[in-house]
């Protein structure tokens, strides 16, 4: 089988890697890159566990194709803590006990990440809006609101 | 010598307080590992062909082809699994389950498994396989299924617990019945009696990692697994009878837990994972793609209903029938029997009678969702009680407060309570701020009550003190929502050190004796209790190591806040030894310092709910929206409050799905029509209000700390203050689960709901 | 499969008119992808759009707007001039899925994947957009609605690509909306929907509509005497309830799992109501 031949940027590290034409993004960080914080909970873009910020924007690395990042920048949850120290949202996540399970989460960290970067004081609607592509089935979601109107607070400097 | 494990009334220092959990980081980071996030070396892929038909011969499997791709290492059929389960009915629906063999009886079924070099490879090895099915008749309703002229689908099933034993096969697998007293004298004192039917269609517990797992199977026989499981030693046990092997050689890992929800307490593919390994003699990575989650997976029953009730003028229930007819997928469950378990195990009655129906079908085999069949039952008992109520005239939360089952009362399924808490909770929703809330136009409110039996079950739980005075408790059930943070707790509480010097850690199954799954609400009652008795056992040898170090007897020696104490004066004057200063000394005093404890938890504490909700219904489309969701629930003693409230919350939010918008949708060719999170609609963020809780605390007799289970019960009461709070909005009875618009604006229009 | 990203469309259009086998376009990916992941399409080739210069843009001329063919559904809704002339289109590019969808998605995907419940294409129907397609040899432009033919199917020869979507010049006094029924409150695909646009004349009365359904027949409807129903009156309620009658009486829907035939006529007439008032409260009728 050929490969494509990609040079990408993830986390601010340059990394090369060869995946099929049609494999996904994220089956290339999982299983290339052993990057396995982007869980796969449906592969059809319907449960925001795999997201990745591509170029900036907020996307489902499983419907992106792994030969699409070749020049792009990639954020994935490993780089969303400056080494030992946590965001704000990783911090207060758990201490707003946001998380059960846990394979929803790093999903919704970055979607929550993307959403204060573009918004920062979001209203309860527009932070559950914002959130709507990502599913948690433990937490009714309770938690995680709470947890983000905390962090833009934080953010804010509030 | 017995254990005590009964309640005492003991004070906190740790217990009750919300500490930051020890897998925390882990999780924010993408650190945890998943069932999907390991490798082995020369791992392959594993995929399932699964059965396009809803019942079907399977006259021949040819794999030739299949086999000859470049890259396949292994092909499986049936004929992989011999049958080892030696007469075993359950055993043998579980293999059958896994991998049909004669036939198959859903869309979904799987009939063979490749292990490739890639996924790539694995799928085009699935296509060369050639299935000649022989296509049969099919039956996906429950109520279809039961009609005399429905396909049959076990012709060796005849309907059990019905004398004399019938001669014709059946797909009523199980007849049950429950119930006390005299229900035609007590129907003929009721002033008031309604009588209704009730349907609800078939959910999934929808978790968000799909199954998952690594199996590793060598030359030698001896095999390792790692799996997203809620409970890896049953999947051992069960694993290795199915192959044929020895427990001792199969070791299993459990990863960290996806959501379960009852779920992953059934073998799916693990077998499949394993006989593929075997095969291939490599290790056999197999990780379910949503739709064989949703397909081949093990969903809730869908069921119909039928409650009676019968009152008199002054609010007493004089009589109470249910007859519950619950689909199991095409093997024997005991779902109906739980249905009619549950039924009416609120309320204080006189007489009482449920009759429960295993009905097979040609779906998915159902499995455990929280609380299993509790909220189908709750839901048309609620719904009837609340009509009783407007009849006579009297406020829904007076009508139960007149009629809860309270201490003493016999429960309509056996046994008599102790000390319980459905009186409590709807005394706390009486007096709820939200229930005297205001309502505006086309806006609803509802309210209803659920219980859960909560288990207990085999435990084997161990505490080690290290040489620096920390300690790992190592337990044997998943932690699926916090559970390593309360064993923390507990035991930083009996050893009176601080929580931080306490690791709690998921052992093998090869590091600890048998423990039952993380279901029916038993983690932090079960293993809990183990770790406080684990812990006492460890203070008893902390206490013989100082009486040794002050050589004086043993008896002498006490043990609170943290530190060994001579018991009195005659035992002579110490300063008290730390557990840390012990346990640095323990090289020279006897060795290493531990507590163990294994043992059937019994004594779990029943459980209650009563939950408030508000709704506005648009009358032109039937579009339900949630308002604000109060959940009133009885914990025993919250350990950590913050995963308490969690499990309240995360209930409701489910029993919300349920309620208005999640149902697998079968075509009439029996194909699952929306194996999907697109259409397969569970909540949203922006579908759910904040969900309060209030958290009542009426210990458990049975448990040192008083602890009841929680996880399960906050998703009994929903289905039915929903469809209260929509019945009361748009001023007509619902008594068709979910609340789906089409079905509501059918209702507000006249048509049947 | 292959994977080409060209940074021309001449060379896109060479690209899919060369390849014997399963052609595709890749501009979000958002639909094409699932359906290569669920074992829907087999492609030969895909051919991403997304390095070709002007297909990720959005102009505005004398003549409307242009909105590039890879345009993200979300930069629409961040191009003010583009959202105050069109609402209702960029409110129906937005309703989109999630936003990791609307990262990526675009209204020219969601147009080609000709789905009877596309969110844009109403909206885009009833604002009159054309497509702007490119051939191996020639261009051509064409209504929106002469896209799709049937669910999953465009009139779209080999080789060519639909490079861009025109709305046209705003008039004074006009306004677009659209509103589409789901079960959740998000992640949806639509049950039933409506889009309208509208003129009004300087007293609030109509002078020129179009009014389009989604989900009720196998392409987007545009509903002629619904327009008619309201043109002329000042959107008073026996004009509303003939535009909602209307709207019912054209639904051609079929019962699925999203919804059944009753309730998609039911519905669709309650919309495009709905969707009637919010054009003609923002044209600044009364």
């Amino acid at each position: 089988m050929s490969g494509v031949h990609v040079t990408t940027t993830i986390n601010g590290d340059e990394v090369d890697f060869v995946c099929p034409a049609d494999e996904t993004l994220l089956d290339a960080l999982r299983n290339r890159l052993g990057l396995t914080g982007a869980k796969e909970g449906c592969g059809t873009g319907d449960c925001g566990a795999c997201s990745v910020i591509l170029d900036g924007r907020l996307v489902c690395s499983c419907l992106v194709l792994g030969a699409e990042a070749q020049g792009r920048k990639i954020e994935t949850i490993e780089g969303m803590a400056d080494g030992e120290k946590l965001h704000p949202l990783q911090r207060l996540f758990i201490s707003h006990a946001a998380l059960q399970c846990g394979i929803c989460t790093p999903g919704f960290l970055i979607a929550a990440k993307n959403l204060l970067e573009m918004n920062p004081d979001p209203t309860e609607e527009e932070i559950r809006f914002g959130l709507a592509g990502n599913l948690c089935r433990c937490t009714g979601y309770d938690k995680i609101v709470r947890a983000v109107q905390a962090a833009a607070k934080e953010m804010r400097g509030a | 010598m017995p254990l005590d494990t009964s309640y005492t009334g003991q004070k906190f220092k740790l217990v009750g307080t919300r500490p930051l959990r020890p897998d925390g980081i882990d999780k924010v980071t993408g650190r945890a590992k998943y069932g999907a996030d390991a490798f082995a070396p020369g791992q392959l892929v594993g995929r399932v062909l699964r059965s396009p038909h809803a019942h079907a011969k399977i006259k021949k499997i040819d794999t030739s082809k299949a086999e000859k791709l470049a890259g396949v290492k292994a092909v499986i059929t049936s004929a992989d699994l011999p049958d080892y389960t030696n007469g075993d009915r359950g055993m043998f629906d579980i293999l059958e389950n896994c991998m049909a063999r004669d036939k198959v009886f859903y869309d979904g079924h799987a009939v063979a498994a490749v292990a490739a070099i890639d996924a790539d490879t694995a799928r085009k090895a699935l296509k060369l396989i050639k299935v000649d099915y022989e296509i049969l008749p099919h039956v996906t309703d429950v109520d279809e299924a039961i009609k005399p002229k429905a396909p049959i689908l076990h012709d060796d099933i005849f309907t059990e617990g019905v004398e004399p034993k019938p001669k014709k096969p059946s797909n009523i697998a199980k007849r049950t019945e429950f119930g006390h007293g005299d229900v035609e004298q007590g129907f003929k004192e009721a002033d008031i009696v309604i009588e209704k039917t009730f349907k609800t269609e078939q959910t999934h517990q929808g978790y968000i990692e799909p199954h998952a797992c690594l199996a590793n199977v060598g030359p030698d026989g001896q095999g390792e697994m790692w799996v997203t499981t809620q409970g890896h030693f049953v999947y051992r046990n069960q694993c290795a009878q199915l192959l044929g092997m020895d427990i001792s050689k199969l070791r299993v890992t459990a990863s960290e837990i996806g959501g379960g929800f009852g779920g992953k307490t059934h073998i799916w593919a693990e077998p499949l994972a394993l006989a593929l390994s075997r095969k291939a003699n490599r290790p056999v990575k197999l990780v379910m793609s949503r739709e064989e989650v949703f397909r081949a997976s093990g969903p809730t029953s869908s069921t119909s209903i039928d409650v009676k009730i019968g009152a008199r003028k002054d609010g007493t229930i004089t009589a109470a029938t249910a007859t519950l007819r619950y689909a199991s997928g095409p093997f024997y469950g005991m779902w109906a029997e739980l249905g009619a378990m549950t039924s009416f195990a609120c309320y204080d009655l006189k007489n009482v009678k449920s009759v429960g129906y295993e009905v097979l079908v040609n779906r998915p085999k159902v499995a455990a969702y929280r609380a299993p069949s509790a909220p189908m039952a709750a839901f048309a008992v609620e719904s009837v009680i609340d009509e009783i109520a407007k009849k006579i005239g009297m406020d829904p939360v007076e009508f139960r407060i007149k009629n809860a089952a309270k201490e003493g009362t016999k429960s309509s399924y056996g046994p008599v309570y102790g000390p319980i808490g459905i009186g409590p909770t709807l005394e706390a929703a009486k007096n709820h701020p939200h229930m005297k809330a205001p309502l505006k136009k086309n806006q609803g409110r509802g309210m209803a009550c659920g219980f859960w039996f909560n288990f207990g079950g085999q435990t084997c739980t161990s505490i080690n003190i290290n040489p620096d005075g920390t300690a790992v408790v190592a337990v044997g059930t998943i932690d699926v929502g916090g559970s390593r943070a309360s064993m923390s707790l507990m035991a930083a509480e009996e050893l009176g050190i601080p929580y931080e010097n306490v690791r709690c850690v998921v052992a093998d199954t090869s590091s600890l004796g048998h423990n039952d799954m993380s279901d029916g609400s038993r983690v932090t009652f079960s293993s809990g209790m183990a770790t406080v008795i684990a812990a006492r056992n460890a203070i008893k040898v902390l206490c013989q190591r100082a009486a040794k170090m002050w050589d004086i007897p043993e008896d002498a020696v006490v043990w609170e806040d943290g530190c060994a104490k001579p018991a009195g004066a005659n035992a002579g004057t110490f300063p008290p030894l730390t557990l840390k200063e012990i346990a640095a000394a323990a090289a020279n005093t006897g060795g290493p310092i531990a507590g163990h404890n294994e043992f059937v938890a019994d004594g779990a504490g029943v459980s209650f709910a009563t939950h408030i909700c508000d709704v506005e219904v648009d009358p032109e489309t039937g579009a339900t929206k949630i308002l604000r969701y109060t959940v009133i629930q009885d914990a025993g003693k919250a350990i950590h409050p913050s995963y308490v409230e969690g499990q309240y919350q995360g209930g409701a939010a489910q029993g919300i799905g349920w309620a208005l918008n999640e149902e697998y949708i079968y075509g009439k060719d029996g194909r699952l029509q929306n194996p999907g999170f697109l259409d397969y609609r569970i909540p949203v963020c922006s579908d759910l209000p904040f969900i309060d809780t209030v958290i009542l605390e009426i210990p458990n007799p049975n448990h040192p700390y008083g602890v009841r289970g929680v996880g399960e019960t906050s998703i009994v009461p929903p289905l039915a203050a929903i469809a209260n709070a929509v019945s009361n909005a748009v001023g007509v009875r619902m008594t068709h689960i979910p609340m789906s618009p089409p079905r509501i604006l059918k209702a507000i229009e006249g048509g049947p709901a | 499969m292959r994977y080409e990203a060209p940074v021309s469309v001449k060379e896109a259009s060479a690209l899919l008119a060369k390849e014997r086998g399963a052609s595709f376009v890749l501009a979000g990916g958002t639909d094409l992808l699932v359906r290569m992941k669920g074992g829907f399409i087999e492609p030969d080739l895909v051919v991403d759009i997304k390095r070709i210069k002007p297909m990720g843009e959005v102009k505005k001329s004398a003549s409307g707007f242009e909105i590039g063919a890879a345009v993200p559904c979300c930069k629409l809704g961040e191009n003010s001039a583009l959202k105050k002339a069109w609402p209702g289109v960029v409110e129906a590019a937005n309703l989109i899925g999630s936003k990791q969808v609307q990262g990526r998605c675009t209204i020219v995907g969601n147009l080609c994947n000709a789905s009877p419940a596309a969110d844009s294409v109403p909206a885009l129907v009833a604002a009159g957009a054309k497509v702007v397609i490119q051939g191996p040899r020639k261009k051509r432009t064409i209504p929106v609605e002469q896209v799709p033919v049937a669910p999953g199917r465009t009139s779209l020869a080999k080789g060519e690509i639909i490079t861009a979507i025109q709305l046209p010049k705003r008039n004074p006094r006009s306004a677009d909306a659209y509103l589409r029924f789901i079960p959740r409150s998000e992640m949806d695909i639509a049950v039933v929907s409506a889009g309208i646009n509208l003129t009004l004349d300087s007293k609030g009365v109509v002078t020129a509509a179009r009014v389009s359904l989604g989900a009720v027949a196998p392409t987007v409807l545009l509903v002629d005497a619904a327009a008619k129903a309201i043109i002329g009156t000042k959107l008073d309620d026996k004009a509303l309830a003939d535009l909602a009658a209307a709207c019912s009486a054209a639904c051609r829907p079929i019962d699925d799992k999203r919804g059944t035939i009753e309730f998609r006529q039911k519905v669709a007439g309650v919309l495009a109501r709905r969707a009637a008032k919010i054009a003609y409260q923002r044209a600044g009728g009364k």
